[in-house]
């Protein structure tokens, strides 16, 4: 592991937020398997409430708001990383059904499972003797 | 005719974009010079209340049971193991990009830490440990005679 990658990276947005805090790219896994695509993101500091997930068309937004990470009547003394929203979009193809997406929070840390749809799963052909 | 000065704005304009990558580039350049060497992993921000220490770090997705914290003198050792799924048979990676493994970091405090009254909290993927001073370390105050 190259220690540069594992520090949180920073959003360059082309449009300006209103709200003025940093966003940072959630880092993510993605993987598959017959049935359906499963996303994982790291965002520390989000829970069920803050996390919001929008479809709309083909893209896939993922948006957390983290409360600013100050501790009351504490000053820092110390800082190696910043605390801001988390923005990433992803485009999705067609073969996702988008009615069936599930989405969880555990930890900070974001599950999506986006089922396919009925009609692309692979199907076995199986082939009868003649 | 034009004059002189429009014209001269006019050259600058088509070179201005130019430029401004140029600064940009230069910027980028200069700014990783003093740079601080490469963090260690969790990266941790220290706040100090009331005389006491507070660390916090990034932790997403840790199973707090297997989070291990342990405090010796004046330094305090965060390690764990990075939650992995595994994948099951007919599963397959499309996009790795979180850190996976193991690891430990110690950090040293400007103090002896009371190890009995450490508490550690694990919320939403954050951890906040309060680190109070040891009371044979506690700042004495002098009278004068």
């Amino acid at each position: 592991m190259i220690d540069k990658d594992l520090q949180k990276t920073e959003n360059i947005a082309a449009t300006e937020r209103i709200r003025n805090v940093k966003t940072f790219v959630p880092r993510v896994d993605i993987y598959e398997n017959k049935d359906a695509l499963f996303l994982i993101a790291d965002m520390p500091g989000v829970d069920e409430k803050s996390v919001d997930i929008e479809l709309e068309k083909n893209l896939l937004t993922i948006t957390g708001r983290v409360e600013n990470g100050r501790i009351a009547d504490a000053t820092m003394m110390y800082a190696e990383y910043e605390i801001g929203d988390y923005e990433r979009v992803f485009t999705l193809s067609d073969e996702i059904d988008r009615d069936k997406i599930v989405a969880t929070v555990k930890n900070g840390v974001l599950r999506l499972e986006l089922p396919k749809m009925e009609k692309v799963k692979p199907k076995k052909i199986t082939i009868s003797a003649a | 005719m034009f004059s002189p000065t429009l014209w001269r704005t006019r050259t600058l304009s088509g070179l201005l974009p130019e430029m401004l990558q140029l600064q940009r580039e230069m910027n980028r350049l200069f700014s990783a010079v003093g740079q601080k060497a490469p963090q260690d992993y969790p990266a941790i921000n220290i706040w100090e209340k009331d005389r006491n220490a507070i660390v916090t770090a990034e932790l997403p997705g840790i199973d707090p049971d297997k989070l291990d914290i342990s405090v010796t003198g004046d330094v305090l050792t965060i390690a764990a193991t990075l939650a992995d799924t595994p994948l099951t048979e007919g599963e397959v990676y499309l996009r790795q990009e979180r850190a996976t493994g193991s690891f430990k970091r110690s950090i040293q405090l400007p103090y002896q830490i009371n190890a009995q009254a450490v508490e550690a909290k694990y919320e939403k993927g954050v951890l906040v440990i309060t680190l109070p001073r040891a009371e044979e370390d506690q700042p004495k105050k002098i009278k004068i005679k």
